[in-house]
């Protein structure tokens, strides 16, 4: 049974004065456990409108995903939710720290849904921190951070609840190529662990690291 | 995720915001200080009066003029017709049972010299007053002799303020002052009752009743203060004096009131009082709530970002409602708080001046209150957080 199951997706984005556009085009796609997946394809493909569906922060407009054998359609959010926190990480292309909030504090956050006590949080979200290189920029704020360092954060925060699934939408972007080299070792070790690892880049480097590449444009899966 | 959790980040996000936390709870400040205020000084005027009243002792019975509680308020526009007679009629007819005094009250300038003492109550009356009214006790000199209670002769008992006034610290006794325009000769000095809601009830002169009556061209009473002998007599005493009274009078001509019913009546007043004082600052306190409910729903808007954050990261509905939910209760309440200590402060500092008292009960009730316009008001905002569509959170600007 494959992991990640899309048949016949579309994805049809409401626009202004009844205008609409279609970012996803009867797509067909199974991913199984423990595979490391890059998706790669020019900006505005769709690759982040996929991203999203897969780690159910959006619904298709049609066409079915299975995760895990549930037919996500009819999961209630509760169970989307829980979903959310214990399966998948999820990195943003755009980071999405909380402002005003530490950086420590900002990867302990998923933590808090997960129900972990608080002492146990801050040792997990420590050491996810150091993984990443980060040890040293715990107390510091997301505005006090370069790019990468935001980045990085972003990281630390998908790999603190252990997810079984890693969604990483570009994770190497900002970063210089040591430290995405850095972060794509860390990939391959999580791959080894036996996780299962999607991401999108436009670094053909780090597309080969992977075992698949997923070519997509204009939201059809080439 | 527990409440605890959820209250610690209430109060991180609180105190993160602080100028607008502060301004959110403003209203709410207000109106549970009002509330605290209000209360406490109708509370204490409360216990002012029933302590007044207490202190003439337990067997007293007031009669006076008009009818209290029978469609027109006491005295009023009514025409007093208790006379003189009514007392003498009352003091025939419960002899044996009680003390009856009658007294008239008026206001005047009592001068003595070049020094003179303004707006001084002029309380003409009986010499068995203090028998009755206990508060009433001579420090120097005598009170009314019961010939000069009848007679009229111009003799007076002076309150400690008229002393001071016109006296300083030298001897009043034998000396003669002026009530009006009639010279009186002092004979004693009353002990002092001190003063309270800005009445200095020790500016008073007694007088013979026949003397005021002459003096001031009047016939009619303000009071008659009747004693029971005991407290068992009371009821009788009263249902007698009424029967004596109605001899001559109607029954709207006049009221014979216990002390218990008087008391009752202050009770009954107060009572309206602290009803629509709270009102109105229950109203302060509503509109109080209406902008919490404001900033909470600027603050769901403002914060749809961090909100779909939290979605994403695994936070459910739930979650995201008692967050908003919690954080609008612990600011209100936090505004409870606040108003509560302040009002307690200034009423302390107004306890200066007047008495008064802060019951716990409006202290719990504007705490419980305040709680509820949180609870009441956060919901719509914490429901509207809920509900938010993760991606498109995530997305907003
Ligand atoms: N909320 C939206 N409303 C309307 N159109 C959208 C929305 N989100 C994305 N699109 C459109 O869908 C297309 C695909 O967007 P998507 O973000 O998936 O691209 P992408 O492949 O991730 O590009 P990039 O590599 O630049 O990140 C784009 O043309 C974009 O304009
Ligand atoms: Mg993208």
């Amino acid at each position: 049974m494959s992991l990640v199951k899309l048949s016949n997706i579309n994805k049809i984005y409401e626009l202004d004065a009844g205008l609409t556009f279609q970012a996803l085009k009867n797509l067909n796609l199974s991913i199984e456990k423990g595979e490391f997946v890059a998706i790669v394809g020019p900006s505005g493909s769709g690759k982040s409108t996929l991203m999203n569906l897969l780690g159910l922060l959006d619904k298709p407009t049609t066409g079915s995903y299975e995760l895990d054998g549930h037919n996500v359609a009819q999961l209630r959010e509760n169970t989307l939710a829980e979903l959310r926190n214990k399966k998948i990480g999820f990195i943003f292309q755009n980071f999405n720290l909380l402002k005003r909030t530490s950086a420590l504090n900002n990867v302990a956050l998923p933590l808090i849904y997960s129900g972990v006590p608080r002492q146990l949080r801050i040792e997990r979200a420590k050491k996810a921190l150091e993984e990443v290189g980060l040890a040293d920029k715990l107390n510091s704020l997301p505005n006090q951070l370069s790019g990468g360092q935001q980045q990085r954060v972003a990281i630390a925060r998908a790999l603190v609840t252990n997810p079984e699934v890693l969604l990483a939408d570009e994770p190497t972007g900002n970063l210089d190529s040591k430290n995405g080299e850095e972060v794509i070792k860390l990939f391959q070790e999580l791959h080894k662990q036996g996780r299962t690892i999607i991401l999108i880049t436009h670094d053909r480097n780090i597309a080969k690291s992977a075992k698949r590449v997923i070519h997509v444009k204009d939201g059809e899966i080439l | 995720m527990n409440i605890l959790e959820t209250l610690q980040l209430s109060i991180t996000s609180i105190l993160s915001n602080r100028l607008r936390s502060f301004l959110t709870i403003l209203g709410i400040v207000i109106g549970v200080t009002s509330v605290i205020l209000l209360i406490s000084l109708v509370s204490g005027l409360k216990s002012f009066i029933t302590n007044q009243i207490s202190g003439l002792g337990s067997n007293i019975i007031f009669v006076i003029p008009g009818r209290i509680g029978g469609g027109r308020g006491p005295g009023g526009s009514q025409i007093n017709r208790l006379t003189f007679q009514d007392a003498t009629n009352l003091k025939n007819g419960l002899r044996e049972e009680a003390e009856v005094s009658a007294a008239i009250t008026k206001v005047s300038t009592v001068k003595f010299a070049n020094k003179e003492s303004k707006n001084s109550s002029v309380i003409g009356t009986q010499s068995n007053f203090p028998k009755i009214i206990k508060l009433v006790k001579v420090t120097q000199g005598r009170f009314l002799s019961s010939s000069e209670g009848e007679s009229g002769k111009r003799v007076v008992v002076i309150g400690p303020t008229v002393k001071t006034n016109l006296f300083n610290s030298t001897n009043p006794i034998n000396k003669s002052i002026t009530i009006g325009n009639a010279r009186y000769q002092v004979i004693g000095v009353l002990a002092s009752r001190g003063s309270n809601f800005g009445i200095d009830q020790d500016n008073v002169v007694i007088i013979p009743l026949n003397a005021a009556q002459r003096q001031f061209g009047v016939t009619n009473l303000n009071a008659i203060y009747i004693s029971a002998n005991t407290t068992e007599k009371v009821k009788d005493v009263q249902t007698k004096a009424m029967q004596i009274l109605l001899k001559r009078l109607s029954e709207d001509d006049f009221t014979v009131q216990t002390q218990e019913q008087t008391l009752s009546t202050v009770s009954q007043i107060t009572g309206v009082l602290t009803a629509a004082l709270g009102g109105i600052a229950a109203i302060s306190l509503i509109v109080g709530g209406i902008g919490v409910m404001n900033i909470m729903l600027v603050s769901v808007t403002e914060r749809t970002k961090e909100i779909g954050l939290r979605k994403a990261l695994g936070a459910k509905p739930q979650d995201i409602k008692n967050q908003f939910l919690i954080e609008a209760v612990t600011l209100s309440s936090l505004g409870g708080i606040i108003g509560i200590i302040l009002g307690f402060g200034f009423s302390l500092i107004i306890n200066q001046f007047f008495i008064t008292v802060v019951p716990l009960w409006s202290v719990l009730l504007s705490f419980g209150f305040s709680t509820l316009v949180g609870i009441v008001f956060g919901v719509a905002p914490a429901i509207r957080a809920a509900r938010l569509d993760p991606i498109q959170a995530l997305r907003y600007e």
